[in-house]
Parts: structure tokens; sequence; C-alpha cells
């Protein structure tokens, strides 16, 4: 007798997942920005680790020039990569070196592919991720460094690890990162937290590029509209208390 | 609409046209020395906010329909493109996809004003009954406008709704199919809802201007609830009200600025940014907050309604919720017709006064029930709620037609406010 709709079944976030960690991002808060550091030593986790199965299809490499890359710097990136172009004069395609205006190349070339290269999963695109899921970054961050040895009694399908921040704590995913797996040139501590803490850092920048943009605009306005809702305030008593005076 | 006994203008520029087509004596008449009552509060803002919204939607609607490709494989990447490359275009979405909770939040607050102050009472039902219409009219805008990033949140809200009509009987599944344009929902959905969303909102510029013109007719209604008995009693329109909704709408664009640049997905839900995929139903599937009251009443029929002792269904759980839903609009729609009592003020109505307190908490609570998941204390709480939404206006509201003693009221408005005056004094 009871009707549910489309079966909203168990609730989606709680349930058997943890708390996530306490991790602060220099992106929060009203007036928070972006870390240029913490963006180039995120994008640099992505190249070497994240960009083997994920791609980022909102992204092209002359958007890395918001991170602080130079001209320069950007073409050698997009430099390192052949990306397929055409038709040319003759009807063919062919390939070529990338560009800044190019797309991030994708590791796979469709989804059949990259699924059939990660026992039947499917990596996802990771250009929106940081504003797909609740919590976003801090969500990331937890899930990158949530991994653990499954508790006593449960038995993982082949191809499956236990995270503990994971809906469902099973997740396809093996544990990307670990220490000293990327070398950073700032000093930096090359931990797995550290690398999780980056990524996640650009992967917020990926999926909110024009935040600063924002929130230094949204300061300008509101700080106006205040200042314009006293004038109007100060008008609108001042016509009102004529109006007592007669 | 006739130019009747004009007054000659000064300016030979606006007497030339006024004296053709007389809309400088309209607006003069209309906005200028029109007559309202003197003794509005802050809550007669909320119809210039409003309208101020809907030429914000629209406006930044069309600008951002100029951007937005209308495909079911282009539409998510058209609404990226525009967040990142249109040149402001993420202010544009933004201003829009909360322009439409603000423009909610505005109409709300009208809404119970107008109830709370039985604004709806005789002679201004036709003017309130336009105004449930134009609250339909926002629904089904912003329903579909939900649809068009073409997100998970997107095509599985479009699902859920559109199911909804094949709760009626025999004709039910062909509606759902005409509103799919196929067997499911796919593009041809997206491309009807595209162009009806694109429609609906100057059909609400027409029913506001409708609902102006009757306003205009009775003039306003004011918090004592006691017409304007002459000149003492009212002010002209301009520059008495047009600064004091001026600086309204200025503080209410003071906190739509706020979500729109420091919480612009706030009210979203995360899941529309992952792109509708037909083969992956999202665990918990909500709707926008303005609708959760709305959903909770629709979930709440859990239960078949037949005969008592057999086994006859007369309406099956989900054609009872779908009745409970727009029945539940349908009621405001009558509402000036089941409240027969002749004060309209809730100030000198003490116990309308505290069922109505209710009846608004108890809204809020079925918004928070539609946002939960149908399970554990939600249901019985949503059922409970929605009994009492309905057993406001289809018991209370006529027992106390009968019952609610009559208080004297003030011989006027100029001294209804004195009375406030002194009492504070």
């Amino acid at each position: 007798m009871v009707f549910l709709f489309v079966a909203p079944q168990a609730h989606a976030a709680g349930g058997n997942t943890a708390e996530l960690p306490d991790v602060h991002f220099s992106f929060e808060g009203p007036f928070g920005t972006y870390d240029r550091g913490a963006l180039q030593r995120g994008f640099q986790v992505y190249k070497n680790v994240c960009s083997a199965c994920h791609a980022m299809k909102y992204l092209s490499y002359r958007n890395l020039a918001d991170m602080g890359y130079s001209e320069g710097q950007i073409k050698a990136i997009a430099a390192d990569y052949e990306v397929t172009d055409g038709p040319n004069e003759e009807g063919e395609m062919f390939e070529r070196t990338a560009r800044p205006s190019d797309k991030f190349k994708a590791p796979y070339a469709n989804d059949a592919q990259a699924r059939y290269a990660n026992n039947g999963a499917l990596p996802v695109d990771l250009s929106l991720i940081a504003k797909a899921r609740g919590e976003g970054p801090h969500y990331l961050y937890g899930l990158l460094t949530g991994y653990e040895a499954p508790p006593e009694g449960v038995t993982l399908a082949i191809g499956q690890h236990w995270n503990k921040y994971m809906e469902g704590n099973k997740i396809a995913m093996a544990a990307p990162l670990s220490d000293d797996v990327v070398a950073y040139e700032d000093g930096t501590p090359t931990t797995k937290e550290q690398y999780a803490k980056d990524v996640s850092h650009f992967l917020m920048w990926a999926a909110e590029p024009k935040m600063e943009v924002r929130k230094r605009t949204g300061i300008k306005v509101v700080l106006f509209l205040l200042a314009f809702a006293g004038i109007m305030y100060a008008v609108k008593k001042k016509i009102w208390a004529d109006l007592k005076k007669k | 609409m006739g130019s009747g006994n004009r007054k000659k203008l000064d300016n030979p520029a606006l007497e030339w046209l006024d004296s053709r087509l007389p809309i400088v004596s309209m607006i003069q008449k209309e906005y200028g020395v029109f007559p309202t009552p003197k003794n509005f509060n802050y809550f007669w803002n909320f119809g210039a906010i409003a309208m101020v919204m809907l030429v914000t939607m629209i406006i930044t609607g069309i600008v951002l329909a100029m951007n937005y490709a209308t495909t079911a494989s282009d539409a998510f990447d058209s609404v990226e493109r525009i967040m990142r490359d249109v040149n402001h275009g993420w202010l544009l979405r933004y201003l829009h996809s909360n322009g439409a909770s603000f423009f909610f939040i505005a109409v709300y607050i009208h809404m119970f004003r107008g109830m709370y102050y039985g604004s709806y009472k005789q002679p201004r039902e036709l003017l309130w009954m336009m105004g449930v219409l134009i609250f339909l009219l926002m629904m089904a805008t912003a329903f579909m406008g939900y649809v068009l990033p073409w997100g998970q949140m997107s095509f599985w809200g479009a699902t859920v709704i559109t199911n909804l009509f094949s709760a009626i009987p025999l004709v039910g599944d062909s509606i759902v199919t005409l509103l799919w344009g196929g067997f499911s929902v796919d593009n041809p959905t997206l491309n009807r809802f595209f162009a009806l969303h694109y429609l609906f909102p100057f059909l609400i510029v027409a029913v506001v201007f409708l609902h102006v013109w009757a306003l205009h007719v009775t003039g306003s209604n004011n918090p004592s609830g006691i017409e304007a008995k002459g000149k003492q009693d009212t002010l002209p329109f301009h520059p008495y009200y047009t600064m004091k909704d001026a600086f309204g709408i200025v503080v209410f664009l003071v906190i739509y600025a706020t979500f729109v640049f420091f919480l612009p997905n706030a009210l979203g839900h995360a899941d529309n940014y992952i792109p509708a995929n037909p083969l992956v139903t999202p665990a918990h599937i909500v709707p926008e907050w303005y609708f959760l009251p709305f959903y909770a009443i629709l979930r709440a029929i859990t239960f078949d309604i037949g005969i008592p002792f057999t086994d006859i269904v007369l309406i099956p759980a989900k054609l009872g919720g779908v009745l409970a839903m727009f029945g539940s609009i349908a009621l405001l729609f009558v509402l000036p017709f089941l409240d027969k009592h002749p004060v309209r003020s809730s100030r000198y109505r003490p116990w309308y006064k505290w069922f109505f307190i209710a009846f608004t908490v108890n809204a809020f609570i079925l918004g928070v029930c539609g946002g939960k998941p149908a399970e554990g204390i939600w249901v019985p709480l949503a059922q409970a709620s929605t009994l009492y939404y309905f057993a406001f206006f289809m018991v209370i509201i006529p027992f106390l037609n009968k019952k609610e003693p009559v208080l004297e009221l003030p011989g006027s408005i100029s001294e209804s406010v004195l009375n406030k005056k002194g009492a504070k004094a």
C-alpha cells in the first residue's frame, strides 16, 4: 500500500560514511581566494596521477593562466600532448602538438574505452566534481585520504576498494595517492595528505574558475547597495517627516 | 482608458503625445497621485519587489537564452560554456538561478501578507485569484526552467513530476506521452520545456497587468483592513510609496546579491552539476526548496482510499497525492469564498490570527518534510501537517465564519493609526 516515488531509498549523505576530516582551504569565506602555489601543485598532482584515467573536458590549457602560469609555460605544458586535428586538405585526420587553445587531452577516446580499461567502472570527468558532490573539496580530500583495509567480515569484489567516506564504502578506484609520488619544487612536504589537499584545491578552481572575480564584484555590489539603501532610507524618512509636520 | 477629463500638460511635446494617447495622464493618475492608504507597513513592499524580480528574471533569461543550446546532448555543456567563457555569463546564470528563489521568497511573503490582513476579501476576490494564477504560472515556469541545465536533478525531477500526470484516470498516460514528446524524458521534452519556459513569463506579465489593473480599481487593502474613507486616510503614491518601495527593494537586493555573489549554489543541489543520466537514479530526488511544502503534501498520501471493509479502491495513493497537491493550490484559489468573516485584518481577528500563525509555521514544517526522505518520523509528520493545511481552509475558516466574535473596528484608518501611536506612547 505504501507508495514511494521512483524509490527514494536509503538516504544519500550520512548512513555508513564517516564524518569528513576538518581541513581548511584558502578559498573559503567571503574574502577567500585561491592559493596560486596550491593550484600549481594540485595541477601537478592531477597531471601526474589523476589524468591517467580522469578527463577534464571543460578545461583548456589556456585556462592555466588563471593559476599564475606564463604564456611560455602554458605552451610548454600543452606541447607535451599530441591531439587529433583535421580533416586537412586531403580529408585526413592528423596528429599535432597541442596548443594553449586546445581542451585538456582526455586519457581515453570514449566512455566505452574508459570502462574497458577500468574493469567496467567509468572514471568520472573531474571538471565539475568539486561542485557535483555535497561538501565539495572537503569530500574530495576525505575520499582521497579515506582508504582503509575493509572491516572484518566484509568481502570486496575484484577491483573494489574500501573507503570510509565513499557512499556505500566500496569504490572502484584504487587509492591513487601515496607519499612521494609527485616531486614538488617549492619545498612543500610530499605527503599523501598534502597531495590530497592541493588537488582538491585545484579541482575547486576547475569547477568554479570565476570565484575570485565573483567575490570581488560581490563586495563592491553589496557595499554599493548598502550605501544606496541608506540614502533611500534617508530620503524616505525626510519625505515622510515633512508629512508629519503638516 | 479614454482620455476623460484630461488636464492639459505644460510641456508641448508631452501634450502632443498625451492628447493622442493619454499615457502621461494615466501614469500620473495611477502612479503619481493614486490615493494609497497611509498606514502601510513594510509587508506592503513585496508586490513591488516581486515585480522587480520578474523583470530581472526576464532580462537575465533572455540573455541566457542567447547562449543556451536546446538539445539534450549540448544543453549541459552550453551552461558550462556560459559559466566559463561567456562574458559575465557566471553572473547572468547565478542571477537567474538564485533569482527564481528570491522571486518565490517575495511572492510567498506577498501571499502570507494577503492572508494575514484579509486582502483577498470582498471586493478584492478577483485580484487575489489572479494572484494565485500568477503563482501557478510561476511554479510551472520554475519547474521547466530547472529542467533546462539538463543535470541529474533536472532530468529526474522532470521524470517524477511529469509522471504524476499518469495518475489521472483514462487519459493520464496519453498526457504524459504528450508532455514528453515520446516515451521517456528526452530531447523532445527538453525542447518543449524550453519553448514553454520562454513563453510563460510573458503570460505572467499579462496576468500581472490584470492583477495591477484590478488593484487600481479597488485600491489597496491596508494593515487595519478598513477601507479608506477620504483624503485624510490616504497619501499620493508618489513620492510617499515610490520612495518607501525603493528603500524596500534595495534592502531585498542586498540579500539577493549576497546569495548571488557569495553563496550562489547554497539553494541548489550538487547533483545538478552531474550531467543527466537516464541509467543512474540519484539516491534522493528533491525539488527546489520553493516546491518542498507541496512535494510533502504530494508524498503524504501513502494510502489508497477505498470503501471500508472491502477491497474496492476508489482513489489509489498516487492519484490521492496528486489530487491533494493540486487541491492545496485550488483551496488558495477559492479562499475568498471560504472566508465569510466580515473583518479583514488579523489585527482585529484574535482567533483567526493564531490559526493563521499556526498555518504559517505548518507551511515551514511541510517544507522541511518535503526535503527529507519519505521514511521514519517524516511520513506521519508530513501527514499531520497536510491534515492541518486542509483543515485550515475546510474546517477552521468555516468555523470562524460563524463563531469568531466581530470586534468593534476603529472608525477610520486615521483613527487606527492614532490608536496605535497612543498605545506606544
